[in-house]
């Protein structure tokens, strides 16, 4: 059973082998089909229309099976690899060993962004950016520049502490747990976070740097951990929402997963805690 | 449906075009008020066209013909040295960008400026990117 750890808590051998999985899928080009597909959702999940992976209920559970996806990938790679995650409430300094060289590299030099160290630093020749938006082709960060601070531990309790999983209108407008978690209400969790890292973390394309990943499965953990808080409360709606992925609808690309089958993670992964 | 989506837009905006409470620029506060009923519609953004740093933002509404099944038209198009930036307006009115794609500003402009403070001179291609 595949059990995703805390990224400050892994060896040296567990972030070797993560990197070198991750640059394996980029090598065989499968890295590169996840970042279009994430662009695409992102270019098309709206307010007023069609909404699946952004701004919706399922933009949990849909992330959730994106990482198993990906993760599936890293394990056909090498099987003892699993997702860490990043407690960015916790590791918000650009002192982390997140960023150390021998894990994703530190953040990008002032005149260009380009991120210079570490496996992932274009020097290194082995991450070419390809699905992209602009010209540039090499990875880029800018660590605490655009938003100077990361969530805090306090700010992530009170979004913990909403009982109500999602609201009408379902949107980027809502109330409640969902919305709260994803950013675009209060106090702001997971899409500051994108902001905080910059560089590519700030554009559709986010998932061409790999600290996506681990944002993603700490943003998948709080839903675990909101789960355990709240166990009467479950994913809303329940059916007959237009343009919105009902629990027992399925979602787009897969088409044979439904929110239903990813509330409970313990059926594929586990969490060191 | 992107054209479904516009026309719904415009007829809508056009029954509150009287109504001077209907604004482009919610605040975040004013979403406690919102829940369970439907966003107002915001106005269609004002056109631009200026030198911004150097490079050349415009705004206008969409002409027929570029639009991409990829994307979902919000009715306004964008653009920097004549490249189309892919732009989408939040339910409270806010816009963001393909390449400041969480972090909402106040106006179409605001965005294209954005982007261009993001691309660092970069030249932008023409979406969908690859
Ligand atoms: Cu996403
Ligand atoms: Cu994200």
């Amino acid at each position: 059973m595949t059990v995703r750890k805390n990224q400050a808590t892994l060896t040296t051998d567990e972030k070797k082998r993560f990197v070198d999985a991750v640059l394996e899928l980029k090598r065989s080009g499968r890295y590169d089909e996840f970042v279009s597909t994430h662009n695409e959702f992102i270019m098309s999940d709206t307010d007023t229309g069609e909404r699946t992976g952004h701004r919706s209920p399922s933009f949990l559970p849909w992330h959730r099976r994106f990482l198993l996806d990906f993760e599936q990938a890293l394990q056909s790679v090498d099987s003892s690899v699993a997702l860490p995650y990043w407690d960015w409430s916790a590791d918000r300094t650009l002192r982390a060993g997140l960023w150390a060289p021998d894990f994703l590299g530190g953040t990008g030099r002032s005149t260009d962004g380009r991120v210079m160290d570490g496996p992932f630093a274009a020097s290194a020749g082995n991450w070419p950016i390809s699905i992209r938006v602009d010209g540039r082709t090499f990875l880029r960060r800018s660590l605490g520049t655009a938003v100077r601070a990361l969530p805090t531990a306090a700010e992530v309790e009170s979004v913990l502490s909403m009982a109500t999983y999602d609201m009408a209108p379902y949107n980027s407008a809502s109330d409640g747990f969902r919305n709260n978690l994803e950013g675009w209400r209060g106090v702001n969790l997971h899409n500051r976070v994108h902001v905080w890292v910059g560089g590519h973390m700030a554009t559709g394309a986010s998932p061409n740097d790999p600290v996506f990943w681990l944002h993603h499965a700490y943003v998948d953990k709080l839903w675990a951990q909101w789960q355990r808080r709240h166990p009467d409360a479950g994913y809303v709606p329940t059916g007959g929402t237009p343009d919105v992925v009902d629990l027992n609808e399925t979602m787009k690309p897969w088409n044979d997963v439904r929110p239903a089958d990813l509330l409970d993670h313990t059926k594929f992964y586990t969490f060191d805690s | 449906m992107p054209d479904i989506t516009r026309r719904r837009a415009l007829a809508a905006t056009a029954a509150l075009a009287a109504t001077a409470t209907v604004t482009a620029l919610a605040a975040p506060t004013a979403s406690a008020a919102g829940h369970g009923r439907p966003m107002p519609m915001p106005k269609p953004p004002e056109n631009f066209d200026e030198v911004y740093k150097g490079r050349r933002i415009q705004g206008r509404p969409m002409s027929g013909g570029g639009h991409h099944h990829h994307e979902h038209g919000s009715g306004f198009e964008v653009l920097i040295d004549g490249v189309q930036l892919h732009v989408m307006r939040n339910a409270d009115g806010s816009w963001i960008s393909i390449v400041s794609h969480y972090d909402p500003v106040t106006t179409p402009r605001a965005a294209a400026r954005a982007a261009v403070d993001e691309l660092q001179g970069a030249a932008l291609l023409p979406f969908p990117a690859n």
